[in-house]
This record gives structure tokens, sequence and C-alpha cells, in this order.
């Protein structure tokens, strides 16, 4: 069964590769994404804190600036 | 009506919504591959390759869903001046653009077994290639022009221009005499691949859709904080 699933007739390697690239490139751009959002807000979270006290109320009072800070761990 | 498209509004939703959509993607592509790895049946004549179209059917049918949002988001933004658009738009294509490397890559896989070379010059196969430089020229316009509006109205003539490529696949295998097969699935008349092939066919789909979806959201989210970031520098 396992030896049938794996060669498949003799087209195992092509089957398996085309899948094996597919999942690959979901990782890939998974990982490349991941590390962007990461990067981003993380500059976000560190320019916040050189805020005066002024200006981070003010900025504080956006919402989406609220969303961002209080949203740490979201994907 | 717009009002709904503000990204501090879409924003609230977009940063809880990954996780939701990440756990579903992950129980979708397992039934999806262990119908299409395991249950489903060989072909009659093409035998286990066949597996191979659950992986670049749903790239393919993505990647050209993809392309024909971003044409409809950017000309919609371009008209009506919703910045918004262009964002949604922008955050689609890295998607757009990895679906069309898989389905040019697994159909590449294919053809090997099923032809006997791994790449043909024919219509289908040419469009599609056309199809990824278009997705590439897009990507490289947000990164070249600084200017926004500019920015705005390249990337909208880019996928104006691509769009025309988009009938050009979905018609090449009917117009020339093509390596590729014909269209399997119809909306409009019966279909002719059996259920059994069907099923993991869609499966994969949903997966493939939930993915990019993903990764949309991901991406959105990171261009919302990018403009955020710039905001924080005004201050």
């Amino acid at each position: 069964m396992i030896k049938e699933i794996l060669f498949m007739n003799g087209f195992g390697l092509y089957v398996w590769s085309a899948f094996a690239f597919t999942i690959l490139s979901f990782a890939l751009l998974y990982v490349v994404t991941k590390t962007q959002y990461i990067k981003e807000k993380n500059k976000f979270i560190s320019k916040f804190g050189t805020l005066n006290p002024e200006r981070a109320t003010s900025a504080k009072s956006q919402s989406i600036n609220k969303e961002i800070l209080s949203n740490t761990s979201s994907i | 009506m717009f009002k709904y498209f503000e990204p501090s509004r879409i924003f609230s939703i977009t940063s809880k919504a990954p996780r939701y959509v990440m756990l579903l993607f992950i129980i979708t592509l397992a039934i999806g591959l262990t119908e299409a790895l395991i249950l489903s049946p060989e072909d009659y004549k093409q035998s286990h390759s066949v597996r191979i179209m659950y992986v670049h059917v749903p790239a393919a049918w993505i990647t050209l869903g993809i392309f024909s949002s971003m044409t409809f988001l950017s000309i919609i933004g371009y008209i009506f001046k919703i910045r918004n658009f262009f964002l949604i738009s922008k955050s689609l294509a890295p998607s757009g653009l990895v679906f069309n490397i898989i389905a040019l890559v697994t159909g590449s896989i294919w053809g090997k077994p099923t032809w006997g070379t791994w790449w043909a010059w024919d219509a289908r196969i040419t469009s599609m290639l056309i199809l990824g430089l278009f997705y590439f020229m897009y990507l490289v316009a947000w990164r070249i022009f600084e200017n926004k509006d500019s920015a705005f109205k390249i990337t909208t003539i880019i996928t104006i221009l691509g769009i025309v490529n988009v009938p050009i696949i979905k018609f090449s295998v009917d117009w020339w005499n093509t390596l590729h097969q014909p269209a399997s699935i119809n909306i409009l008349s019966k279909s002719s691949i059996h259920i059994s092939m069907l099923f993991p066919l869609l499966i994969m789909t949903a997966a493939f859709a939930l993915f990019s979806l993903l990764i949309f959201l991901m991406k959105y989210n990171t261009e919302l904080i990018k403009i955020k970031n710039k905001g924080l520098d005004r201050l």
C-alpha cells in the first residue's frame, strides 16, 4: 500500500515533486510575508516608544494605531 | 458606501482574521491532500500522473482570479480615487505571482510524463508565462515609483494591459492547436470530469483560495502598518 502510494506506477517522482514544490512555495511565501509583517510591526512599536507623551497620546487616539499596538501576536 | 473600505475599519477585522483562516486552511489542505494523493482514482490514460492536476489546476484558476480582481480594483480605485483599493490590489499580487509560478512549474512536471517534454512554446503555456511577467512588472512598478500617484497610474495600466491576456489564456486551447488539453470543467455545460476527481479538485481549490486569503491579509496588514510608520515620522 505505502509502496504503491510512493511509486505510483513509476509516476511517483513527478507527482511528489509537483506537490513538494507547491508546499515549499507556500512555506516560503508565508515565511517571507510574516517576516515583513513582524519587521514593520517592530519598527512601528519602536517608533511609538520614542514619541513624547503628548504625541503618543495623539497617535494613540487613532483607532488603527491602537489596534496595531494591542495586536502583538495576531498571526 | 466607501467609508466601509476605510483602512482603520478594515484593519480591526484583518488583524484578527489570519489565525482563523490559517486553521481553516490547514484543515482543508489536509483533507485535500488525502483525497488528491490517496483516495482519488488514477486516470485510465494518464495513470497516477493525473494527480498533478490537483495542484496545477487550482493554482492556475487562482492566479487568473487574482489578476482579474487586481484589474477590477485598480480600475475602480483609479476612477473613484479610492486609495485603499490599490492597497488591496497590491496585497493580492504576491500570492498571485506565486500561484502563477506553481501553475507553470507543476505544468512542466506534468508535461514530461504526458507529452514527453518539460516545456513547449504552445499558446496556453506561453500566455501563462506572459501573465507571470505582468505580475512581475506590477510588483516591480510598486518598488520603482516613489510617487504614489505615478504608482497608481502605472500599476493600473499594467493590469489593464495584462487583463487582455486573461481571455487569451482561457480560450487558447480552443483557438489554437495546442499540446495542452481543453478544459474538463465547464460552468455552462456538462463537465467531462468524474465526480471522484472533481471533489478533490474543488477541495484543493478551496485550500489554495484560503492560502491566498491568508497571505493577502498578512500583506495588507503589513502595508497598513507601513503607512502608519510613515505617519509617525510626520508627527
